[in-house]
């Protein structure tokens, strides 16, 4: 009894001083936009629900914001196209493959931006060159980028389930291989691919330096530049993007509960 | 609804090394339930999965109801299949499980109800229709999936183990219902497992398979009583093995009893052999004027196991009655006949 009551105490000082680590921050960032030349205003706060007022004010930090969601939808989905097809039939067909390919998708994790950007930096010249010099182009690298964390995710789903059984009781029963990805793989492991498509788009909103270092626009170059004249916009649509992260990691957390939840009963 | 007729043609298959598959030739008649009985890495589950076409074969022939379904991949043979691990898709209920390929066969939501419905009918599970898998227990998840497997009426019954990860008593019973069923819809069935007991229980003809072909098949009862190679009576059935000299006239001498030979192509009289002899032929009663004792007895309910050491020092094991074991206490001299059933020798 004494030994759980120290231990409840133990578990209570460290999430308050995490809490403490995490949320000061925060507060100090809200303070900030809170300041007024005579005591407190929620100026900054209207402008940023406005979006017409946004896109007046602000051009750079609209466009920003818009390619920002677009290269998170971009990457979320072409990542999952790219990925669960492939990650599926390795499982089945090319068992051996499976080191070299977790490998490859591990890899993105171990090199620098910075690295990977003297490395792409030709490669979107000639996109640029030769199409656009859209910044959607960087949902390309961004789905590079993506992929450790999405792999994991994907790869503990497909784990979960015997990918093996199923499809092959799915096509003796006369499915074929669409089906069997849509009908049978696809929804024993859709959170799996929640949590993938979510560490994707958390990832991708809080990205700054290929963006920058390419030249191209997104939520964080926008930000950045928005700090050297507008101090407390900036700031608080810092904030609001990492309580949007925020957000996306506990609605996750909430998506592997409540799976785990339903797996006791 | 009739069986077709199912034939296999020299099915060879090479994993590696392994040949899993050699030459492997099987034909099973309209409506028979044929199990292939094996030791693991017999080639029998390869058999039955070339069948279901979820492997190719690398040569032979695999034709069914007169169609050659060699090179016709595994969605479109309209096959049937229990498997050994739990197969029944996880986010569906037990009936949307069964409806899933009459889905696939585009059969309108009434009639695929009813159809599904008739299925877990046929399986005795129409009170646990709405259940998910993970509420279900392990015998209840392989009647769904063989429910599963009927329900979309197969030209071929393919049964990989089903048995296997269920214990002993759910087992007996799944594997008498399987039986009822397969009589009741008669379809062809391939039935694949291990265990001799479940194979000999529920088929019409046993297939004993030893690296990759076949190394007898026939009727149960053929099969144990007259096993064409030693390996088939080594692996269907217990056998006592024992020193025995050929002698004339189709018959074997084993320890000093004539007994007739299981194999028409035996070898020549006066060939020392070894002779297979079943425990249930073995007849032990006590006589103090022998040289054998008993050495052991194991009780196993209605019979029991006796293990008696002959004066030359060979061990015979004899199934008696239970009801005997208690005259045979280790020690007990006794004599030792042999009931005059055919017997494997090699």
């Amino acid at each position: 009894m004494n030994r759980r009551r120290k231990q409840s105490l133990f578990r209570w000082v460290v999430l308050v001083v995490l809490g403490v680590f995490f949320l000061l921050p925060l507060y100090a960032m809200l303070e900030f936009t809170t300041r007024g030349a005579d005591g407190r205003t929620a100026e900054v706060w209207k402008t940023l629900v406005d979006w017409g007022q946004i896109q007046e004010d602000y051009p750079d930090l609209s466009t920003g914001i818009i390619y920002s969601l677009e290269q998170a939808a971009l990457t979320a989905v072409l990542m999952l196209v790219l990925l669960v097809p492939t990650m599926v039939w390795v499982r089945l067909r090319l068992p051996w493959l499976r080191r070299p390919m977790e490998f490859l998708c591990l890899l993105p994790l171990t090199i620098p931006a910075i690295v990977l950007v003297v490395g792409l930096a030709p490669v979107y010249a000639w996109v640029t060159y030769l199409i656009s010099g859209s910044s959607l182009w960087l949902t390309f690298a961004y789905v590079i980028l993506v992929l450790p964390f999405a792999y994991r995710a994907l790869d503990a789903g497909l784990a979960a389930i015997d990918v093996k059984t199923l499809s092959e009781a799915a096509r003796s029963l006369g499915a074929g291989w669409g089906t069997v990805l849509w009908r049978v793989v696809l929804p024993n492991i859709r959170s799996a691919v929640l949590s993938a498509a979510f560490l994707s788009v958390a990832l991708v909103l809080g990205e700054f330096t290929i963006a920058s270092l390419l030249n191209r626009e997104n939520l964080q170059v926008a930000i950045n530049l928005l700090g050297k004249s507008s101090a407390t916009i900036s700031v608080a649509v810092s904030l609001v993007s990492l309580v949007l992260a925020f957000v996306l990691l506990f609605a996750l957390s909430f998506v592997g509960g409540r799976r785990r939840s339903k797996e006791v009963s | 609804m009739t069986g077709v007729e199912v034939a296999l043609a020299g099915l060879r298959r090479t994993f590696g090394t392994v040949h899993a598959l050699d030459g492997l030739d099987l034909t099973l008649a309209p409506g028979e339930l044929v199990a292939l009985l094996g030791p693991s890495g017999c080639g029998k589950t390869t058999a039955l999965r070339v069948l279901a076409g979820l492997e190719d074969a690398d040569a032979g022939t695999v034709t069914v109801g007169g169609k050659d379904l060699t090179r016709v991949s595994a969605n479109k043979r309209n096959m049937g299949m229990v498997f050994q691990a739990y197969s029944l898709f996880p986010h569906l209920t037990a009936v949307e499980n069964v409806a899933f390929g009459l889905r696939l066969r585009k059969i309108s939501g009434a009639e695929r109800t009813k159809r599904a419905n008739e299925a877990l009918e046929l399986v005795g599970l129409t009170a646990q229709s709405g259940r998910y898998p993970h509420e279900m227990s392990g015998g209840q998840q392989q009647r769904v999936a063989l429910a599963r497997a009927l329900a979309i009426r197969p030209a071929v019954l393919l049964l990989d183990e089903p048995l296997s990860a269920l214990d002993a008593k759910v087992r007996v019973q799944l594997r008498d219902e399987i039986r009822r069923i397969q009589l009741e819809v008669g379809t062809t069935t391939l039935f694949v497992t291990h265990d001799q007991e479940e194979a000999l229980a529920v088929a019409d003809r046993v297939g004993v398979m030893r690296a990759g072909n076949l190394e007898q098949i026939g009727p149960p009862e053929e099969v144990y009583s007259r096993p064409a190679t030693a390996f088939v009576a080594e692996f269907v059935g217990l056998s006592n093995r024992l020193p025995g000299v050929v002698a004339a006239g189709g018959t074997v001498e084993v320890l000093g009893q004539q007994l007739p030979l299981a194999q028409s192509d035996a070898t020549t009289p006066g060939a020392e052999v070894t002779a297979y002899v079943r425990p249930e032929a073995v007849e032990v009663a006590v006589d103090s004027t022998s040289e054998a004792t008993v050495a052991s007895s194991a009780f196993l309910g209605s019979s029991s196991r006796v293990t008696v050491t002959m004066p030359g020092g060979e061990l015979i094991t004899a199934q008696v009655p239970s009801s005997q074991v208690s005259q045979l206490a280790p020690g007990t001299a006794v004599r030792v006949t042999f009931a005059r059933t055919p017997v494997a020798v090699s």
